[in-house]
């Protein structure tokens, strides 16, 4: 495992010096004062709907929509970190000459795409992590709105993360770095498209786009980890405030029952041993 | 026979529809320097990188000793590295305990030892590629499988691998030498081996191949060539000149490895 360990430093320090992780942490923090400023604006134009009678927690559904908004536009980036710092591991290092050098060495090919699995997943998950956590403190100190279960939702995110940078490894070994880095984004657009078209056929209802968004959930399990993250934040959320926030665009009314993270869990090995088996039929 | 640093057997390697190898056997001792020889798309690279494990063969039998070096014929080190960094990378990933001596004494023979700290997008193509050989001998290999080595490099590179070369047979280092350069090979290298269209069509040692010699003899007509060595040549000029020729010059001539190389791909095709 020496080898893995090696090839995933090598990789970090590569993020590092080339002031990729920088460009992101500063990028964050003007993410977190732009999402503080609204936040403090939203809460502040909510005074006008505080004590109405209509069962509306106004409180609850700002937080929890501003919060979901947050988790999308987190695991976005982080989605797009971790397509980066794999989209071209394999051939696109390989056509520029990076890979060969490496890979001749007593190490194994399974050894190094562990390696860039291990650094790109951390280093995505991480940040989706930072970002949701950093949403869930400013609008907690800003409007006093706390999710019922953070962490389920937190390990929902990151995970849906990391299951990208493991697609993005398997991609990596067929394409080059920017075929690849497209067919990624373009993947997870369609996902979140499904998932909305199962947001919209849950509300109607409709079994056709219900039947899509599940369909999409089993192939790219990502967005139906994203989803169940939402639902996680918003479904103890009462009354008329919970219907309206599971409806909406960044709720999530679908429960993908209790075999999404298994299924998640084998997906990432299946995905992983794809990769591997790829990899070691490859010439460079 | 010595022990063997490199051991191949009717290797073969079929790309869709092309054979790129079709039944190559090349052994080479330990400690011996062979130069590959052969046009573009003879095989030569692809010999070498499935001798690395860079490509997998369709048939044939490959055995390598190790631990091996490998200098590719395209390569790049990461351009934010130093060139101490990439040694580093390189000690860890052989399980070198060689540290900072070992990486001086290579830098030193490549002519970079003041460049420890400079960063690889700083240096010259020729710098990084001699960076690669000094790469490529991390962690004291007992071959080294060296891809056009020479590629980027001036006339004063190429001599700097040239002496590198020859401080690598005073080690028992094993080299496979793929160049397209002859005069390298004819320099250092114990035997040659030139392929061509997948198979080995000539081997043996510089001298074996260029072995062939011939007089050259110049008439009131032009030059004329016939075979034979130093010693034909009274009998040459004598019949030439009893057959009423006026002889004006006499020279007797060589082949080259150029000369045989050229002869033997041509025979091949």
């Amino acid at each position: 495992m020496s080898g893995v360990w090696i090839v995933a430093q090598h990789a970090l320090q590569e993020a590092l010096r080339r002031r990729v992780l920088l460009v992101v942490l500063v990028l964050t923090v003007v993410f977190g004062g732009l999402y503080a400023w609204g936040c403090h604006a939203l809460f502040d134009d909510l005074s006008g709907f505080r004590d109405n009678d209509d069962g509306l927690d106004a409180t609850a559904l700002a937080g929890s929509t501003i919060v979901g908004l947050a988790m999308f536009g987190g695991l976005f980036l982080g989605v797009v970190l971790a397509t980066f710092l794999t989209a071209g591991a394999v051939r696109g290092d390989a056509e520029r000459g990076l890979l060969q050098p490496l890979v001749v060495r007593p190490l194994g090919r399974g050894q190094y795409l562990l390696g860039r699995f291990l650094a790109a997943a951390t280093v995505a998950a991480l940040y989706v992590l930072l970002v949701y956590f950093g949403a869930i403190l400013i609008t907690g100190a800003i409007g006093d709105w706390w999710p019922a279960h953070p962490f389920g939702s937190a390990f929902r995110l990151a995970f849906g993360a990391v299951l990208v940078a493991a697609l993005s490894l398997l991609g990596s070994v067929f394409l080059g770095a920017t075929a690849n880095g497209i067919l990624m984004l373009m993947a997870y657009g369609a996902g979140l498209l499904a998932g909305l078209l199962g947001a919209i056929g849950d509300a109607i209802p409709s079994p056709t786009l219900q039947h899509i968004a599940s369909t999409a959930s089993w192939v790219l399990p990502f967005e139906a980890l994203y989803r169940d993250a939402l639902r996680l934040l918003v479904q103890d959320v009462p009354g008329v405030t919970g219907a309206i926030v599971q409806l909406g665009p960044l709720g999530g009314s679908h429960d993908a029952g209790p075999l999404l993270i298994p299924w998640a869990i084998v997906y990432l090995a299946l995905v992983l041993a794809a990769a591997g088996w790829a990899f070691a039929r490859r010439d460079l | 026979m010595s022990p063997r640093a490199l051991a191949i057997a009717g290797l073969r390697k079929r790309y869709g529809r092309h054979d790129a190898l079709r039944g190559v056997d090349l052994v080479i001792g330990e400690g011996e320097l062979v130069g590959l020889l052969g046009p573009n798309g003879a095989g030569k690279s692809t010999l070498t990188k499935i001798a690395c494990g860079l490509v997998r063969p369709s048939g044939g039998e490959v055995a390598v000793a190790r631990p091996f070096g490998y200098l590719a014929e395209l390569f790049r080190f990461p351009g934010w590295c130093t060139a101490d960094e990439v040694l580093v990378l390189h000690q860890r990933l052989t399980g070198s305990d060689g540290g900072a001596r070992e990486r001086g004494e290579l830098l030193e023979l490549v002519r970079l030892e003041g460049e420890t700290t400079t960063r690889v997008e700083a240096m010259s193509k020729g710098m990084q590629q001699r960076l690669g050989l000094a790469q490529a001998m991390v962690g004291s290999p007992r071959l080294l499988l060296l891809d056009e080595p020479t590629s980027a490099l001036d006339p004063g590179g190429r001599r700097t691998v040239r002496d590198l070369l020859e401080e690598l047979r005073r080690r028992g280092v094993a080299v496979l030498l793929n160049t397209h350069l002859l005069s390298e090979v004819e320099q250092v290298c114990d035997r040659v081996v030139i392929i061509d269209k997948g198979l080995v069509v000539a081997a043996g040692t510089p001298a074996e191949l260029e072995g062939g010699s011939g007089v050259e003899v110049e008439l009131a007509g032009g030059v004329r060539r016939f075979e034979g060595g130093r010693e034909d040549v009274p009998r040459i000029v004598a019949e030439l000149v009893a057959a009423g020729e006026e002889v004006f010059g006499v020279r007797v001539t060589r082949s080259t490895l150029e000369d045989v190389y050229l002869d033997t791909v041509a025979d091949a095709r």
